[in-house]
């Protein structure tokens, strides 16, 4: 019933939150790592853009989840 | 297309998210069909119609469209690559030969950043599981409905056309990545490997249950992740194409004038005509404009009015977010085809090291 979507909701908040913070310590050190070393520039970022997508995986596959929960299954259960 | 209420909408989702499953029906089983209900006095072997036979089937089904397009997608790959290949010569590389000479420099890179031991296999490894993952995910941009609907009308039922997207196939390459896993580490540890699961972290022999176990869970966290990560996130992807796609449908036929002529001449059924001179027609406007017949100001009256009379606005909005999320899309599945492939470098690169 509602729940289900209450459960998406929940799931694409929090999915988004916990992303974002991690996002946000990631980005802000590879500025100061890149302030520190700008010939370390290409590397870091290769790396950052490895863990963007780790960090990434997580909230996309609630995302998806979601987006089944909200227009699959709470119609076919009657929302 | 769909209609607009949600039974409908529901039922195209379905149909995009089914693969097409060859299996074994059991006997007994009933089967719903145009000709009524039959009954099925033996086991056989079958097209399934729909989910609920493709569930009736249980362990002795197939994905055919999974495995046709993954394995077609794998032969492209070998077939361009050795073409690539046998043409190399010293001189100054040509286009597509620059091409493939970039990634696999590019492959050679990672592979000597992050591997550190000795193994001829790590970088051919890497290079197939990086760019036959990227063209499994690249089948993802294609539009939803485009070759669904092709093969609809060639008499396939149901077609999911991005293998990334099932699960047992983005499974199986983790499975495969994961043997690979324990036997490098059998190969190169041999008993060191027993030794790494039992005496780590808590290096004293009553801890060897309560090391066991928490290496066991290390160990099978990794296959299961990276399976679990490359379906999800382009499961994920393709379900906000197809509701993006959703858009269009709505759209169609619910101008002004043009939704009125549809109702009465199509009844309620959802009917892409008009919308599909309207959009001829805003083409041709376009069209004009760039050739510098018609003013820019003109053209955006014109075109709005047309939208307002034929509908469309949907679509148009839909086209956008379509192109938008098809842009964004590209980072995430060139990403998830890198992160697959260093992943599967690093795991292997554990397993060739001696101390943990």
């Amino acid at each position: 019933m509602e729940l289900v979507i209450m459960a998406a909701a929940i799931m694409l908040g929090l999915g988004a939150l916990g992303a974002a913070i991690g996002m946000g310590l990631l980005g802000g050190k590879l500025i100061e790592g890149t302030a520190r070393q700008p010939e370390l520039g290409p590397m870091l970022q290769g790396k950052m853009f490895l863990l963007a997508g780790l960090i990434d995986a997580v909230p996309i596959i609630g995302v998806g989840i979601a987006m089944y929960l909200i227009f699959v299954v709470a119609p076919s259960v009657g929302v | 297309m769909s209609g607009e209420n949600p039974a409908s909408t529901t039922e195209y989702i379905q149909h995009h998210l089914q693969n097409l499953v060859y299996g074994k029906l059991p006997g007994g089983f009933e089967r719903h069909t145009e000709n009524g209900t039959e009954v099925l006095a033996a086991d056989t072997w079958t097209m399934a119609h729909g989910a609920t036979e493709a569930a009736a089937m249980g362990f002795w089904a197939i994905h055919v469209d999974s495995m046709a397009w993954s394995i077609g997608l794998g032969i492209i790959f070998c077939w361009m690559f050795r073409r690539a290949a046998v043409r190399a010569t010293t001189g100054v590389p040509s286009g597509f030969l620059n091409f493939v000479e970039l990634i696999i420099e590019f492959i050679d890179s990672t592979v000597k950043d992050s591997f550190h031991g000795k193994n001829k296999m790590v970088a051919p490894l890497a290079l197939t599981i990086f760019v036959w993952i990227f063209l499994m995910n690249l089948m993802d941009l294609l539009p939803v409905d485009l070759i669904p609907k092709v093969l609809m009308l060639a008499g396939v039922e149901y077609q999911k056309i991005v293998p990334s997207t099932d699960p047992n196939i983005t499974m199986g390459m983790a499975l495969g990545v994961f043997v690979l896993m324990l036997y490098y580490n059998i190969k190169i540890k041999g008993f060191g490997f027993v030794k790494e699961l039992t005496m780590h972290p808590f290096n004293h022999w009553a801890f060897i249950p309560i090391n066991l176990f928490m290496e066991l869970v290390g160990l099978l966290a990794k296959p299961f992740s990276l399976g679990l990560r490359l379906f999800g996130n382009m499961y994920a992807g393709e379900m906000i194409f197809i509701l993006i796609a959703m858009m269009f449908a709505a759209g169609a036929g619910t101008g002004l004038v043009a939704g009125g002529l549809n109702a009465q001449l199509f009844g309620d059924g959802t009917n892409g005509i008009f919308w599909l001179v309207i959009f001829i027609m805003v083409c041709g406007v376009c069209w004009m404009n760039l050739r510098g017949k018609i003013s820019t100001g003109r053209t955006v009256l014109v075109t709005l009015g047309l939208l307002t009379v034929g509908g469309g606005v949907f679509a148009l909005g839909g086209g956008l977010m379509q192109w938008g999320w098809a842009i964004f899309h590209i980072l995430v599945i060139t990403l998830q085809a890198f992160i697959f492939m260093v992943l599967t470098i690093v795991y292997l690169s554990m397993a060739h090291e001696e101390d943990h």
